[in-house]
């Protein structure tokens, strides 16, 4: 049942013995220890678990690992660090964009994909970008500010 | 003057402070530190006594502050804002101090992190313990520095005799001690108006760990030899199990255990996904006796209304009813608000270990001493032999599953003695299984003179309770009422929840006659209680009040009240959205309207001005902005204040706009985000939010001050344009009439 596959994740091949039908969800985050994407609904509906197939911003929860080894896969610890912060990271923290912050990661992984296709997006497209994402918290309009900082950042 | 005891060698203070906290020094705060502690055998400290100093705050012999509340942290930022209090006081710098979150083997109880208390209760507390130990450091400085209290000034935790210039450190002080003793309430307080460091907006340092996906939330916890777990929870309330397969689920490997007592049905596995594969096969083969949901969903209200009830009389007042009774108008309208759901966007998680007989439970539950006296209801277990840590999860706004999870990780955990057990519920789970607020009907009637001055308002509602938090009967735990020797479920006498805000801060005869019904499903506190509905019904009738008389909305509220600080805010939202050219010639394509609440009638104030855009054509409208001014007295942290009224706006007119738990006879039906749309991104209205700020006066939490306002902002604005009343929430467009 269980078999090795290699996902390139952040830039790096990792091979795991896994039930290849696993989403790509938990073993990023069981088998690779990574805690950017995170579990919201399992259903690619609210966009905890995002992270960047080839560049574009998809939800991990529902893509199984088999499927998800053609692609290089980019999560949120991939975009940068704690010590070398990726402009977006640096506005979130400077816009003190979060309240829960468990919707953080869709947030900022969208907003990665937006700001690599159109350096200085309107808001419309912000909010557009970000649609798949849902906040329970309210703090959308923080994140559309911090976006709109990483833009004139970069 | 207290002795400082405790004499030990500065190194030895230092690993306890690592021991204790670890937390800024330690990469994920909590967990490593505080399973070492668990697993070294060590006892667990006696309940520490309120009235202790080092209760609140510790210092260690390098003057760094560690400051212990038994509050948690639920996104609200309270962290950052209970650190500045504490700073302030000791005047040490924020860089300095770091802080414990409720802990049952640390902390202080404080009961549930609920009723935005917490700034309140923790922060006063806080308060008092750090002016305590700054009274104390000064007498030890004097002594030291040969000189009086009066000739010291303190900064960034260094007091200088002022006629010497000689200085030392709180740290060199103390060498290492701890400051011991009590509270005793008597220490000078600062100055408010000397404050640098409360007021302003000292960032929340999470923010950077969660931008950089750093272990923060009890999801993150990984632990070697954890297993994972799945409940199969019943298809509907009160369902009995029947059967389940005989044989195990095909094509998973790696189980561990189907775990049932009487309805109560886990799996445990090794790997996470095989845990959700085994949950599907059980949810296929379980065979259940369910019983119907009733009342259905469209007979509710009329149901629940119809019930012979005896009535609680909130605000008795006979003068109210004979003043409406000879009006020259008398105005009533009915208000309806359906069961919405708390709707965290990460479901609820714990992890629980069961070893050398202690359990410990990793929990995101507001309140982790309540979890604990429940959970020993449950296991018949002492409380000394549990443990429960609070660790962030996702946003909760209420009681949602956390406490369920926490119960079903631990029964787990039992079981599996030795190896720590993640409960993660789904999807489905939170939907379908999180305790509600609850569906509620408001009738207003009220009385109007000939000048159309206001008489009385007579306010009857209807609700279930919205208190339903475990606090010691395992009864109030999902799983306690599905096992084989089930707990029973006896809600609480309290009603204060379901009446909040339902008596107006108006100047007017007033009565509240409250009538708690049982309703189909399962409630409990949700972010503001019935303040949200209470002040939706209230705001809105104030409307349908002023255009009665024949008045402007705004400057009618402003007659009718006499609280100078509730008036400030109606009076700012006023000028910040210019409201005078609001209510003129209206364009047919925009619709203003205005709303205030002063939450619990006793914390914060505040007043919030709708704009909406109407699409004829289309018969859609949307949220366009909403302005909010807020006083919640003193500020701690403005950014964090405004921070949470932003969110309270947006979630409130998500509630507002769209939100309603659908229901039939065989269960719920909002069982994702599918069912149960929220708002997104290109719904949400621009926002700006004003805070009066008032140094001196009391501070009082804010995170609930803008749910019930918003509601009404949007009614009146809607009715502003269109002409049409709306009173059942949510305010869908089609229940706009529109051929106006």
């Amino acid at each position: 049942m269980e078999q090795t596959i290699v996902l390139k994740v952040n830039g790096k091949s990792s091979s795991v013995t896994i039930d290849p039908e696993t989403p790509l969800l938990y073993a990023l985050r069981n088998n690779l220890h990574l805690n950017g994407p995170k579990y919201g609904c399992g259903m690619a509906l609210c966009g905890s678990c995002m992270v960047l197939l080839d560049g574009k911003a998809q939800p991990s929860c529902i893509m199984p690992c088999s499927a998800a080894a053609a692609h290089n896969i980019t999560t949120l610890e991939g975009i940068g660090t704690a010590q070398a912060l990726h402009p977006l990271q640096q506005a979130v923290i400077e816009t003190q964009a979060a309240q829960c912050g468990y919707c953080l990661n869709g947030v900022i992984m969208c907003a990665k994909q937006l700001l690599d296709e159109h350096g200085s997006p309107s808001e419309a497209q912000i909010k557009e970008a970000l649609q798949r994402v849902l906040c329970r918290c309210g703090t959308h309009t923080r994140f559309i500010a911090a976006i709109k900082k990483a833009a004139a950042m970069k | 003057m207290p002795i400082p005891v405790n004499n030990t060698p500065t190194n030895e203070s230092r690993r306890r402070f690592l021991r204790h906290t670890g937390q800024l020094l330690i990469g994920f705060h909590l967990l490593p530190a505080s399973l070492r502690l668990a697993q070294a055998g060590e006892t667990i400290s006696p309940m520490p006594d309120e009235g202790n100093i080092n209760t609140w705050l510790r210092l260690d012999a390098e003057g760094n502050l560690t400051v212990l509340t038994g509050k948690t942290e639920l996104g609200q930022g309270i962290k950052t804002a209970l650190m500045q209090i504490a700073a302030e006081e000791l005047d040490i710098s924020m860089q300095k101090v770091n802080i414990i979150i409720a802990d049952t083997a640390q902390t202080a109880d404080e009961r549930y992190t609920a009723g935005s208390a917490s700034i309140t209760a923790s922060g006063s507390a806080i308060r008092s313990a750090a002016a305590e130990a700054r009274k104390i450091l000064l007498e030890l400085a004097a002594a030291q520095l040969h000189t009086t209290v009066q000739q010291l000034a303190v900064k960034d935790g260094v007091v200088t005799a002022l006629n010497t210039k000689e200085a030392i450190s709180y740290g060199a002080l103390l060498k290492g001690r701890s400051i011991e003793g009590k509270v005793t309430e008597k220490a000078p307080l600062k100055d408010p108006a000397k404050y640098t460091i409360v007021g302003t907006a000292w960032p929340r340092d999470d923010i950077k760990a969660m931008a950089t996906a750093q272990p923060v939330y009890v999801q993150d916890i990984r632990m070697p030899g954890m297993v994972h777990a799945r409940i199969l929870r019943p298809p509907v309330y009160g369902a009995k199990l029947s059967s389940l397969p005989n044989d195990d689920p095909a094509g998973v490997t790696g189980l561990l255990k189907i775990f049932r007592n009487g309805s109560f049905v886990a799996v445990v596995t090794s790997e996470e996904y095989q845990a959700i594969k085994a949950l599907k096969y059980l949810r296929e083969k379980a065979i259940w006796q369910k019983p119907v949901l009733s009342p259905a969903q469209d007979k509710l209200f009329d149901q629940v209304t119809a019930l012979p009830l005896k009535g609680e009389e909130v605000a008795k007042n006979e003068a109210a009813e004979a003043a409406i009774a000879g009006a020259a108008a008398k105005v009533e309208a009915v208000y309806k608000r359906p069961y919405q759901m708390h709707g965290s966007i990460g479901p609820s998680c714990a992890v629980a270990l069961w070893k050398e007989d202690l359990l410990t439970v990793w929990s995101h539950s507001q309140g982790a001493f309540p979890l604990r006296s429940t959970l020993a209801d449950l296991l018949h277990l002492p409380e000394s032999k549990i443990r429960v840590i609070a660790v962030p999860g996702s946003g909760c706004y209420g009681h949602n599953g956390a406490d369920d999870a926490g119960a079903d990780a631990a029964l787990l955990a039992m079981e599996l003695p030795g190896r720590p057990v993640r409960v993660q519920w789904m999807r489905e789970d939170e939907h379908c299984w999180e305790p509600y607020g609850s569906a509620m009907v408001m009738k207003l009637t009220g009385g109007l003179d000939a000048s159309g001055q206001l008489l009385a308002i007579d306010t009857t509602l209807w609700s279930d309770t919205h208190v339903a938090r475990p606090g010691g009967k395992a009864g109030h735990f999902l799983a306690g009422r599905d096992l084989a020797t089930p707990f029973t479920f006896t809600p609480g006498g309290y009603s204060g929840g379901s009446y909040r805000n339902a008596l107006p801060l108006y100047d007017t005869l007033r009565k509240v006659t409250l009538f708690n019904y049982k309703g189909p499903l399962r409630t409990s506190a949700l972010r503001s209680l019935g303040a949200y509905a209470n002040i939706f019904a209230l705001e809105s009738f104030m409307d349908e009040l002023a255009i009665r008389a024949g008045k402007d909305p705004a400057a009618f509220r402003l007659q009718n009240l006499k609280d100078e600080r509730a008036k400030a805010v109606i009076q700012k939202v006023m000028d910040i959205t210019q409201w005078e050219k609001r209510t003129g010639a209206k364009a047919a394509s925009v619709g203003w309207g205005i709303a205030f609440a002063q939450y619990k009638n006793d914390a914060a104030y505040f007043a919030v001005v709708a704009e909406v855009a109407i699409d004829k054509t289309a018969k859609q409208y949307r949220v366009k902005s909403l302005t909010g001014v807020i006083d919640a007295g003193q500020v701690i942290n403005i950014d964090g204040l405004k921070n949470q009224t932003e969110g309270g706006m947006i979630q409130s007119t998500s509630w507002t706009l769209l939100e309603q738990v659908q229901y039939n006879e065989k269960g719920i039906l909002s069982r994702g985000w599918d069912s149960y749309p929220i708002l997104r991104f290109q719904a949400v209205p621009s926002i700006a939010v004003e805070v009066i700020n008032r140094p001196g006066s009391p501070p009082v939490g804010a995170g609930e001050a803008a749910q019930g306002p918003t509601a009404a902002a949007i009614a009146n604005a809607i009715y502003q344009a269109t002409g049409s009343r709306l009173r059942e929430l949510p305010l869908k467009p089609d229940k706009i009439n529109w051929q106006y």
